[in-house]
């Protein structure tokens, strides 16, 4: 598919629907938002990418194959479980941090919830481009 | 306790093996055989201890369930180890002369030391769960010992039918265990032999006997099952004189001499086993006969004589059982030696087919004297270790209470047959002229001679001083079968009487049908063809029965139709939920419903509208743009009622549905074939029932209150507990993490096939893209 206008979109949707993702990561665990819609979001961004510029260019500006973002994210999550286990809780209890400046805190389940999102980016993308690729 | 860590060292030892190989190359056999000699020095220093008291341990594994891992070293379990161990090192040097070359040497050792330490497990395992663990593991090391050479397919088969057989057993073995801890109130052996009295009279007494000696039999390759042997030949010699002579097969006969002081002492026993023991010895006896091949010879030969240790134990008396562990540890000596032996020739001379081998001593020294001590030491000749067993073997059954005159003669006869058999193989290769002259045939390199050199001047050191075994070996393990301490005897000299005959008579058979060994091939060749079913045959026939079913069923079931797909699913989740809740969903107005405001009844006639599109679009971009406008909107129901999440992931998982329905439509011809009116109907009535059904079930669902609302606690506890304001992302990050685990990793399987499945139907490229 080439088309100018698609393109010229695409470069400036891409960035802004990336950053949208990592926003809906971050802000997920008190508004909407979450590993999930986040990694569906960036999916989105990477299937824009691919239409506007080929499955290659896509390929490249994400850097590692889809496969591998799908094992790390599942990695994440289960590898999020563990603190817990080390300190005699179920497996994949919640650890949070003090409360810092703001009330933010830290916490395993955001560990998790980032795994959830590239795994969903990493499931995407890798069926995306398969059928775009053929 | 010093033997779970030697076990557990096993494995480790294992682990590392591959690693080593490729640092050390060659060497790596003479090191990694260091561990098993250790495992040895253990064991020899448990047994000069005096009175050898049997050790016990045990660690929880599972407290809710109330499983322990045991651990029980007694005599019997030090009698294995030093087997397991002692032959084991050999192995490993000897395994590392035959393959050397083979890249997969590393892996060899690798399975070796794993089969290892299942072993060793066995030996010492405490109670019935773990000895079923490490039973299976034997199993499996077995299956990828004897599947070594797995590019060839009939060594595939071989291997996966001592799978099948061994494995099959195993799950007698497992029902057997489980119902003799519930008869004996405990899986503990030692508290098993303890209350054995009321298991022998239990109701399920019958049952778990003939379980217990189902797996037993399946091991230790008892008729009907013994054909699995043979054919496990397959392997690599090293692993046929490992496992196939000196120990995996002798775990059935270590598991009955185990369970001897539980199940032993009753009728039952006595005539199950001497049936199955006296049928499999003169069985693997007769069939030898008809042998050419030196590993086929050996391995039906040990048939005979595994049918033999089965027999003893049967006969259940002080004397029968010590000559049952003599003959165990002296088989394991010689017939592990001739294996080696078999190895070495087929090695130097590349045949192993007794007819054409010929005049070796010339060439092979070394190899010839220790298969002659070998060979002797089969045939019970004093004074080697052999001649000990057999005289032991005689006076047990001369003694032997009942049928004692026709065991006596079967025994003769089988006896007799592999003292021929020992001949052959043994004597036979090196003696006479040279056949088929070709290449210089050399001596075998040390690293092959280290084994059976060793094996067979044991054979000979134990037989002139018999002392070193009768008290320190043997008697603490006739203790373990008897449950009570033995003095044991063993001599080279009785003086003459009926059992000297009974040697002498059997040697002298077995030279003759050696010195007949044509014409007696030549009948057993005709006996062979004249049985119309074998064993082997009926397990091929069960094994092609299986392949069919499997291939019916999934040609009914998987048929490959999408269509039939999605119409079993829905039809059956329709009937099954109809079936089930049916007669409980009231079709009144549940109290609880939230107003119904315009914007929603405006939206939901659109999705009506959108969905009577889809079936009526003539072309498939029109179908998918009605089914995309049913998606979205639901996802703006979803917003009108509050649940923004559920809103953004529906709205997102549409588009991108979208996308992917778009990039295959390219690739799909247009719509040109429309269903038949009758399968509209068809299609329609199950849509009904589906739409039907789900809104009953959502309507039920809003009037039943089981318990307390669990979205309650959800809401009420999401900051406090998770420190989160989004319960629904909270549920799925932190309350209910494990079920996203497990989502996300269904997700990340199904890509996998997805990707693959697509790139299938491309050519294969060269090279990474």
């Amino acid at each position: 598919m080439n088309s100018v206008i698609l393109r010229g979109a695409a470069r400036i949707l891409v960035p802004l629907q990336l950053a949208g993702a990592l926003g809906l990561l971050v802000r997920g665990h008190n508004d909407p938002g979450g590993g999930f819609i986040a990694g569906l979001v960036a999916a989105g961004a990477f299937t824009l990418l691919a239409l506007a510029e080929g499955v290659a260019a896509a390929q490249r500006w994400l850097r590692v194959a889809p496969g591998t973002l799908t094992g790390v994210g599942l990695l994440l999550a289960l590898g999020s479980g563990l603190p817990a286990l080390v300190l005699g809780r179920p497996y994949l209890s919640g650890l949070w941090s003090g409360e810092w400046a703001g009330g933010v805190r830290l916490g395993t389940p955001l560990i998790f919830d980032a795994g959830v999102f590239l795994v969903v980016l990493g499931v995407g993308v890798s069926i995306v481009f398969a059928l775009m690729e053929e | 306790m010093l033997f779970a860590w030697l076990i557990l060292g096993t494995f480790g030892a294992a682990a590392v093996a591959p690693w080593l190989y490729r640092r050390a190359g060659a060497r790596a056999g003479w090191l990694l055989a260091a561990w098993p000699l250790l495992v040895v020095a253990a064991a020899v220093g448990r047994l000069v201890r005096p009175g050898c008291p049997a050790e016990a341990a045990g660690w929880d594994w599972a407290p809710t369930l109330g499983l322990r891992v045991g651990l029980y070293v007694d005599g019997l379990s030090l009698l294995m180890i030093l087997l397991v161990a002692g032959i084991g090192a050999l192995v490993l040097v000897y395994g590392g002369g035959y393959l050397k070359g083979d890249a997969r040497l590393g892996r060899f050792y690798a399975q070796t030391l794993l089969f290892m330490g299942a072993m060793l497990g066995v030996s010492t395992a405490g109670d019935l769960i773990s000895l079923f663990v490490f039973w299976e593991l034997t199993s499996i090391a077995s299956f990828l010992l004897i599947g070594f050479h797995h590019a060839d397919a009939g060594t595939r088969s071989a291997a996966r039918q001592a799978l099948l057989v061994t494995g099959g057993g195993g799950l007698a073995l497992l029902a057997g265990s489980l119902l003799l801890g519930l008869a004996g109130g405990s899986f503990e052996i030692v508290q098993l032999a303890g209350a054995a009295a009321s298991i022998r009279s239990h109701g399920h007494y019958g049952a778990i006997l003939i379980l217990v000696v189902l797996g037993a039999a399946t091991k230790s390759a008892q008729a009907p099952f013994h054909f699995w042997l043979p054919g496990a030949m397959a392997a690599p010699t090293p692993v046929s004189a490992y496992l196939h002579s000196a120990t995996m097969v002798k775990a059935g006969v270590f598991l009955l001499a185990r369970l001897a002081p539980v199940l032993g002492g009753t009728a039952e026993w006595h005539y199950l086993l001497t049936l199955l023991g006296v049928t499999t010895m003169l069985l693997g006896a007769l069939m030898a006969l008809g042998q050419t091949d030196l590993k086929r010879l050996l391995a039906y030969s040990t048939v005979s004589m595994l049918g033999l240790l089965v027999l003893l134990l049967g006969l259940d008396t002080t004397m029968a059982v010590e000559a049952a562990l003599v003959i165990l540890l002296v088989h394991s000596l010689y017939k592990g030696a001739l294996f080696m032996v078999a190895g070495a020739v087929d090695h130097e001379t590349g045949t192993r087919n007794v007819q054409d081998l010929g005049g070796l001593f010339r060439c092979m020294p070394v190899t010839a004297v220790a298969a002659g001590l070998a060979a002797l030491s089969m045939s019970g000749f004093p004074p080697l270790l052999g001649y000990i067993g057999k005289e032991l073997l005689y006076e047990a059954k001369l003694q032997a209470p009942g049928v004692g005159w026709l065991i006596l003669g079967a025994g003769v006869l089988a006896n007799a047959l592999n003292v021929a058999v020992a001949l052959t193989v043994g004597i036979r290769p090196f003696l006479g002229r040279p056949k088929r002259p070709r290449a210089p045939v050399h001596e075998a390199p040390p690293a092959l001679l280290t084994g059976p050199v060793l094996l067979a001047v044991l054979g000979l050191v134990f037989g002139l001083m018999p002392g070193m075994l009768a008290g320190p070996v043997i008697a603490p393990a006739a203790a373990a079968v008897h449950a009570q301490a033995t003095q044991i005897e063993l001599k080279l000299w009785h003086g003459v009487n009926a059992v000297l005959l009974l040697s002498l008579a059997t040697m002298a058979v077995g030279a003759g049908l050696f010195a007949m060994r044509k014409r007696v091939r030549r009948l057993g060749e005709r006996l062979a063809l004249t049985v119309p079913f074998t064993p082997s045959r009926i397990y091929g026939q069960l094994l092609e029965g299986l392949m069919d079913l499997a291939k019916d069923q999934t040609r009914i079931l998987q048929h490959g139709r999408l269509r039939g797909y999605i119409f079993t699913v829905l039809a059956g989740a329709v009937a099954a939920t109809a079936w089930g809740a049916w007669g409980y969903i009231q079709w009144t107005r549940p109290d609880r419903l939230a107003p119904v405001s315009p914007v929603a009844v405006v939206v939901g006639m659109l999705v009506v509208a959108a969905a009577l599109a889809a079936v009526r679009a003539a072309s498939r971009l029109g179908a998918v743009l009605a089914l995309g406008g049913v998606g979205f909107g639901v996802s703006l129901l979803y917003m009108v009622y509050g649940a923004p999440d559920l809103a953004i992931t529906q709205l997102l998982v549409e588009t991108l549905t979208m996308i992917l329905f778009v990039l295959v439509l390219r690739r799909l011809p247009r719509l040109r074939e429309f269903s038949a009116s009758r399968q509209r109907l068809r299609d329609g009535c199950i849509a009904a029932a589906v739409g039907i059904t789900m809104t009953g079930l959502v309507w039920q669902a809003l009037q039943v209150q089981l318990g307390p609302a669990i979205s309650e606690f959800y809401a009420r506890s999401s900051v406090p507990l998770a420190f989160g304001r989004n319960v629904v992302n909270v549920i799925l990050v932190d309350f209910r993490a494990l079920d996203t685990l497990g989502e996300i990793t269904v997700l990340a399987v199904a890509a996998l096939g997805a990707v693959y499945l697509l790139q299938r139907r491309r050519p294969p490229q060269e090279g990474p893209p």
